[in-house]
């Protein structure tokens, strides 16, 4: 009997799922770890023995930056900041903040409550397509 | 396995705008290591060498064929490596396990980069290609976005107020500058001031322009040889003692560890064993300093400072000369510069000069320097360690 690798939430199907304002994970059948943005394998027993699994989308911000230089193709997206935020389910995952004027943002940022939604980034030259990025804003 | 040491070494200046391709400055320090090991390009039995970005700044791939072909090491094997930042010491680590396993005797090892010819906006987008492009990309992450929010986290961590931090993150800066502005392959020689640091303009928050490594052109390059054959060819042969490397995921995945960098305390820890050394033997050591905020990540990682503490080997002078660990003494990636495909060679042209008690003229030795340590890092994923020593 053929025998057929394949991932279990491929990148096309997370952003799929984004679009639809969705946040899926991948939850380990074996060791309970929650792997967000998705892997082949279990971010923290390597196993395969996963599950798609939809996230709260909530979390707290763990840490953040504003960006005032911006890639070819995005100059006037800046400035914009970054944030990397703590999921309830465990793991962390970058996005973008809004609802903030990111040139007043400081160090009271970390640990603000955020909730989660999407907005598609339409792709350039060198990212054969589209991608999709969290856009948090605040929950509390 | 043999003993494998570097005989010669050659470096271009490192600048903005050089007017040579990325062939020929690698072709020109290339050549420079090859005479200085008292050997001619057909002693060279194959070529490992780091270039990140010549596809988008030249249009030119594959240059370690173009390379071997332009020194005259006619139909040798030659291999590009790339790991963002960390290519050619990866190139050069490489080149160490050929000649140690007795496979060659000679080899030749370096990288080279022209990054300034991208100009600023995409230069900034490929440099952005060292992270997540499918997960993270899109949220416009970029090189300095990294390091910034690693340094927010670093002061959220450590409990270390973000003023306070960022006037040590000055001091780092302030002390590669001093080092630059005597080496003459840097790319700025000229001191600044902690006033000025704090007054650039903000890059990425909280990172302002003079805690940035800049983008820069240039090449390094280094002949390795087994012990018989270096003992022949120079009377201050210096020996790697240990190597180590490893990779790591997106940083969104690395959050366990963060700020720490996990890959760099496992590959440290690789070098330090096989050489049979700790933190406290490195007399002098290159590190990976492309923002301020990476020398103390780094510095603790490497084993020179607990968690959280590295800013206070800064703030007491330890890392200048004649201080506990003598850090970036070549004026580091934020002085010298950082040709991203050159840097690792760059790192290790200045320890073996170190070693070899060659930079009193320079007024940058590190007296009695017998011990170096090597610190790389590609993107957010790639780091190297090399150990090297004088016999
Ligand atoms: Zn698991």
């Amino acid at each position: 009997m053929a025998f057929k690798i394949e991932y279990k939430l491929s990148h096309k199907a997370y952003y799929d799922a984004l679009k639809k304002g969705k946040l899926l994970g991948l939850k380990c059948k074996d060791c309970a770890t929650v792997t967000c943005p998705p892997k082949m394998t279990c971010q923290e027993c390597t196993g395969t023995n996963l599950d798609i699994t939809e996230l709260s989308g909530k979390g707290k911000i763990a840490t953040f930056t504003t960006s005032y230089v911006a890639p070819l193709g995005r100059e006037v997206e800046a400035p914009y900041t970054i944030v990397l935020v703590e999921l309830e389910e465990g793991p962390w995952i970058m996005g973008n903040l809004i609802d903030i004027d990111p040139a007043k943002v400081g160090m009271e940022l970390i640990g603000r409550k955020v909730k989660f939604g999407f907005k598609v980034f339409p792709g350039d030259l060198y990212s054969a397509g589209e991608g999709v990025r969290p856009l948090f804003s605040f929950a509390d | 396995m043999r003993r494998v040491a570097i005989i010669g070494g050659g470096h271009t200046k490192f600048m903005f705008n050089s007017p040579q391709s990325g062939i020929e400055m690698l072709a020109e320090a290339s050549m420079d290591a090859i005479t200085k090991s008292n050997l001619k390009p057909k002693d060279i039995q194959a070529i490992y060498c780091g270039n990140v970005l010549g596809d988008f700044s030249e249009g030119q791939g594959m240059i370690q064929s173009y390379l071997a072909d332009d020194i005259g090491c006619f139909n040798v094997p030659a291999s590009r490596f790339e790991g963002a930042c960390a290519s050619a010491t990866m190139a050069i680590r490489d080149a160490f396990m050929w000649v140690a396993s007795g496979h060659y005797d000679i080899v030749l090892a370096g990288g080279t980069e022209k990054a300034t010819a991208m100009g600023t906006s995409l230069a900034t987008r490929t440099f952005a290609m060292f992270s997540d492009g499918r997960y993270e990309y899109p949220s416009g992450i970029n090189f300095p976005g990294i390091f910034a929010m690693l340094a927010h986290l670093y002061s959220s961590k450590y409990n270390i107020p973000l003023k306070k931090l960022k006037e040590t993150l000055a001091l780092v800066s302030v002390q590669s500058h001093f080092y630059g502005m005597k080496n003459p392959h840097a790319q700025f020689q000229k001191e600044i001031t902690v006033e000025q640091v704090l007054r650039g303009f903000t890059v990425s928050s909280p990172l302002q322009l003079l805690d940035c490594c800049p983008f820069s052109d240039g090449a390094a390059a280094l002949v390795l040889a087994s012990e018989d054959v270096a003992k022949k060819l120079t009377d201050k042969p210096i020996y790697f003692a240990g190597v180590g490397q490893a990779s790591s995921g997106k940083m969104s995945a690395q959050y366990k560890y963060l700020p720490r960098l996990r890959a760099r305390e496992v590959s440290v820890k690789q070098a330090y064993d096989m050489a049979g050394l700790e933190p406290k033997d490195i007399d002098v050591c290159e590190l990976h300093d492309c923002f301020s905020i990476a020398s103390l990540i780094a510095a603790e990682s490497l084993g020179f400072a607990d968690f959280g503490k590295a800013g206070e080997l800064w703030e007491k002078g330890e890392t200048k000369i004649g201080g506990k660990i003598p850090i970036n003494i070549s004026g580091g990636l934020k002085s010298k510069g950082h040709p991203i495909g050159a840097t690792g060679a760059s790192q290790v042209y200045d320890i073996v000069r170190q070693l070899r008690g060659d930079l009193v003229d320079e007024g940058r030795q590190v007296e009695g320097a017998k011990v170096g340590l090597v610190d790389t890092l590609g993107g957010d994923g790639v780091i190297v360690n090399l150990i090297l020593k004088a016999d």
